[in-house]
């Protein structure tokens, strides 16, 4: 990523900047402006894009939660002190200063969520779908999370009782999902393919091992 | 403040639709609008709690009426012109009117790595014993602040059990104004969903917030 003063060239069809709508040009206005104004450093915006797109994502929390499936003690060092255990992994920072890993069992399913902006844990989900920061989201989330899951396409055990938490503060958590039963002897970088993003935020379970053979 | 960014348990909102295989970024412009106010930070000055509230400070139709980067970007641009970092017009206008304020450090790209890894770590040094205790029950304080506060309204006036004590922390209410950090303890109190909705759907429903000690008050035994 170069910047953005020739990206009207990534678009295939007829858009020029008559169509650029208003708030591309005041983004675009604005770089310019604070790059003028030498508060920016131009090549700084493109490593802060560069990273959560292509460093910073779920595949950091998949190894987390693969570590934990395979080493008994790794996973019990996760749950006392999230960040720590992350950071062995080499995962740590903005957004994930302080996070805590809730585990899902047989009886209680944990779901995470912000209902007052977008909190997230960063350095192993990376930045957060559009759906975790939507009004219908955070709003239901803490009232029907049943339902919410339901809607995500997965119905919980009748049985199981549900744990919302609510990241009103710098703590951010992170959901240890169950293994999936039949992943006997897998390596850990099978498993990681196991875990998907929405099973680390509680409104997803991981893959069964068929949906990865 | 009581603003349309406090969502817990509003109904209305419809059906949550996830977006498969979605892109971390859907434009160009929340690209850009992400790093800037990434990379603002440190000329700014302004800390993350200032920078939520700049953002939910805003009539509910202003901030519904947005997508979510539209709103880092005016709540950026609003840091901006408080601190005449940003002039009136600047932005309409493409190009500069006066010379520069002066900033103390801007981000340059070879510090971006380090300064991720960092991060903001918020606990602090305790400077008194924690009030409450696990186990403790506590109501969350029906508090209507006009300025920033971190107590979601779904949780005043109710009444929780502390789970968990996560040491001391800036607190958001007075580091938003600039009054300084004043760390308090902070506790995660669960609530029973029938206790938070009497109506809930699901008597096995648990919610819990992250509370510092001045959002809560002692529920004596019963």
């Amino acid at each position: 990523m170069t910047g953005h003063h020739d990206d009207h060239h990534h678009h295939s069809h007829d858009h020029d900047h008559s169509d650029l709508s208003e708030t591309e040009l005041r983004v675009r206005a604005l770089e310019t402006i604070l790059t003028e104004k030498g508060y920016v450093d131009p090549a700084a915006l493109d490593v802060l894009i560069e990273t959560y797109e292509t460093k910073v994502g779920p595949r950091n929390g998949a190894q987390v939660v693969a570590r934990a499936w395979s080493d008994p003690e790794y996973r019990a060092r996760l749950l006392h002190d999230g960040s720590a255990a992350i950071g062995e992994l080499g995962y740590a920072g903005r957004q994930g200063e302080h996070i805590v890993v809730v585990e899902n069992t047989p009886s209680q399913h944990n779901m995470v969520v912000c209902t007052l902006c977008s909190c997230y844990p960063w350095p192993v989900l990376g930045l957060p779908p559009v759906w975790y920061k939507s009004a219908p989201y955070r709003s239901r989330a803490v009232r029907d999370p049943r339902g919410v899951l339901r809607e995500f396409g997965f119905e919980l055990d009748p049985g199981t009782n549900i744990r919302v938490w609510d990241s009103t503060a710098e703590i951010r958590y992170l959901v240890l999902p169950m293994r999936p039963a039949g992943t006997e002897g897998w390596s850990e970088e099978r498993l990681a393919d196991l875990v998907t993003r929405d099973s680390m935020i509680g409104t997803g379970f991981p893959k069964q091992p068929h949906e990865v053979a | 403040m009581d603003g349309a960014h406090d969502m817990g348990g509003v109904a209305g909102f419809g059906a949550i639709n996830p977006e498969p295989n979605e892109p971390v970024f859907h434009a160009e412009w929340e690209r850009r609008a992400f790093a800037l106010t990434l990379a603002m930070a440190k000329p700014g000055g302004w800390n993350i709690d200032m920078s939520r509230f700049a953002r939910e400070d805003r009539p509910p139709q202003d901030y519904l009426g947005r997508s979510y980067y539209q709103i880092w970007l005016v709540g950026l641009e609003r840091l901006m012109l408080e601190r005449d970092l940003l002039r009136p017009g600047e932005i309409e206008a493409g190009r500069i009117f006066q010379p520069p304020a002066p900033i103390s450090a801007r981000l340059m790209a070879s510090e971006v790595a380090t300064t991720l890894r960092r991060g903001g770590p918020t606990e602090r040094e305790a400077i008194a014993p924690a009030r409450f205790k696990v186990g403790d029950r506590v109501r969350a304080k029906d508090i209507h602040p006009p300025t920033h506060t971190r107590l979601p309204r779904y949780a005043r006036g109710h009444v929780g059990v502390v789970e968990r004590i996560c040491g001391c922390h800036v607190f958001p209410d007075s580091n938003a104004t600039g009054s300084g950090e004043d760390p308090h303890w902070l506790y995660t109190v669960a609530f029973n969903g029938k206790e938070l909705w009497s109506d809930a759907p699901d008597a096995s429903v648990q919610v819990s917030v992250d509370a510092w000690e001045p959002y809560l008050e002692a529920v004596d035994a019963d």
